[in-house]
């Protein structure tokens, strides 16, 4: 069973709700933080990395909670207009995700690899890495 | 028998579609197939590419005159300050100015998404730009306001010309210290946690000709994706051949100042860039021919990523202190790697000099030569050489 990486975005109610132990109690997944950003009374947003037969059940639980939740690989984009494949970002990804290609040194962005730290729209000199989330 | 061929020769040659015309990581193939008298031989032109944010580039526009006359005294675009102290509506706008409402590095650390860059960008791309002018008005330059819009196509006349670009070398930026910087060559993890670089190593123009032996005043160049001109040598041209063991033409220190009409430029190869922390600036594309006219510069021209190096510096404390010296050269070949080693410690090493971009750059001037569209010229006064022993002063402070 392939894990499933997903993005949670969540209003000032749910930050207090125990999410993340109903979705190992009650639909046995094995749950991986990759990012959490929650502060109790304000929106947050978290990273996960779920694995279990019954991930859809748990995301349905989320949603219904009026938890929004997004595929990962759909959360950062790399707009290739705007790139140039200088490879600035490369040296700060701390995933991987952005990496060059030897010896064409073109720059490669392997959205299953991002855990959405954002480090790369911030540091992208041109402005290329952008958030959809 | 060693070759020898002339400028003249060489653009008849060019003129007939009979030039042979190679990239300068062609020529290292060739050079290594044939060695270096047959590859001199056959080759007439060389050509380079470098495709990196170069601070020290702008744009003189004249924007025309208002009626009634206004002799502007303070000018924005797109709420970038331009320079107005020459003359009425003529104006400089400098890559790296800012918005005067920027928050700078009051939010450390600042994003800086728009400057002077960007509007040339924009002003490339053919986008409307917001034009706010004020003046104190004068006799015969009674107007104190304006604000309209201006296009690229309706100004009379946009010149680029850039103090300092194609910087022969650069050096390879670490940090030291136990803190993140943000510079001009990027965001640098703590205890040498990452390593930046910024030239295309065997394809970058000035590398390729380290004694200056054909690219001089008047030299006619790829500049933004049209046709451009060494104007002079750059600012802190400082040419020098770098101490590096065993290496005899790795050479640094070179600059050029470069010319051409914006009007025939391309928002692909003048692109507005932000330094996280630092500030905004414009990537300028640059491509040099060089005509092989005997075998020593064709030898210049095929000088490999591995006999190329660059200074690291420690961009944490020695950079900013002006501390001369360094923590040793690293070659390109290993900086291209993606890993190299300082201080006993294994790095990875990040470019901000667009390799992909550089090779396009060196393969399009390559196709309008052999189209017959570009000749090549003589330069009128050469450029100040690593034998020149240039004295590089810094500011005396009373």
């Amino acid at each position: 069973m392939s894990p499933k990486r997903i993005v949670l975005r969540f209003g000032t109610e749910t930050t207090v709700k125990p999410i993340v132990y109903r979705l190992v109690k009650d639909y046995d997944l094995v749950v991986n933080i990759l990012k959490a950003d929650v502060n109790p009374q304000k929106e947050g947003m978290m990273v996960l990395e779920v694995t279990g037969e019954q991930s859809e059940g748990g995301l349905d639980y989320l949603r219904n909670l009026g938890v929004a939740v997004q595929d990962l690989n759909q959360g950062i984009v790399r707009n290739d207009e705007k790139c140039v494949m200088c490879g600035a970002c490369t040296g700060i990804c701390p995933t991987g995700a952005l990496y060059m290609e030897r010896p064409s040194m073109e720059v490669r962005f392997d959205g299953d690899q991002c855990i959405v730290c954002l480090l790369c729209t911030k540091v992208c000199p041109m402005g290329a890495m952008e958030v959809h989330l | 028998m060693s070759v020898e061929k002339t400028y003249a020769e060489i653009n008849a040659k060019i003129k007939a579609g009979r030039a042979v015309v190679v990239t300068a990581e062609e020529l290292i193939t060739l050079v290594e197939e044939k060695g270096l008298s047959k590859a001199a031989q056959e080759v007439d032109v060389v050509t380079t590419g470098t495709f990196a944010p170069m601070c020290s580039s702008g744009v003189f526009l004249s924007l025309g005159h208002t009626k009634p006359r206004m002799k502007m005294q303070k000018v924005w675009l797109n709420g970038v300050a331009a320079y107005t102290g020459i003359a009425a509506v003529d104006v400089y706008l400098g890559a790296a100015e800012l918005p005067d409402d920027d928050p700078l590095n009051s939010k450390y650390p600042g994003e800086f998404r728009y400057g002077g860059g960007h509007v040339i960008q924009d002003l490339v791309a053919r986008k409307p730009i917001k034009l706010k002018a004020l003046a104190y008005g004068t006799d015969c330059y009674p107007r104190r306001n304006l604000e309209t819009t201006i296009t690229l196509d309706e100004i009379n006349e946009a010149i680029m010309y850039n103090p300092r670009n194609a910087y022969q070398n650069y050096n390879c930026a670490v940090n030291l210290t136990d803190h993140t910087v943000y510079t001009y060559m990027g965001m640098l993890k703590p205890h040498l946690g990452n390593a930046n670089y910024s030239t295309s190593g065997q394809l970058s123009p000035l590398l390729k000709d380290p004694y200056f032996k054909t690219i001089g005043v008047g030299t006619k160049i790829f500049l933004g994706g049209g046709v451009g001109y060494v104007a002079w040598n750059g600012t802190q041209h400082f040419p020098s051949i770098m101490d590096v063991p065993g290496q005899e033409h790795s050479s640094a220190g070179g600059t050029l100042a470069v010319t051409g009409d914006l009007k025939q430029m391309s928002p692909r190869w003048l692109v507005g860039t932000s330094f996280l922390g630092y500030g905004a600036t414009l990537s300028v594309g640059i491509g040099v021919p060089i005509p092989i006219l005997n075998e020593e510069i064709a030898k210049y021209a095929a000088l490999k990523d591995d006999e190329l190096f660059a200074s690291v510096v420690d961009y944490g404390e020695a950079y900013p202190s002006f501390t001369p010296g360094n923590l040793g050269y690293v070659s390109y070949a290993d900086l291209k790697s993606g890993k190299i080693r300082v201080n006993g410690k294994e790095i990875i090493t990040a470019p901000l000099s667009s390799m992909p971009r550089a090779r396009e750059i060196a393969a399009t001037l390559k196709a309008w030569i052999q189209k017959g569209e570009f000749l090549l010229t003589e330069p009128v006064k050469n450029l100040p050489s690593p034998t020149d022993d240039i004295v590089i002063h810094s500011l005396k402070e009373a």
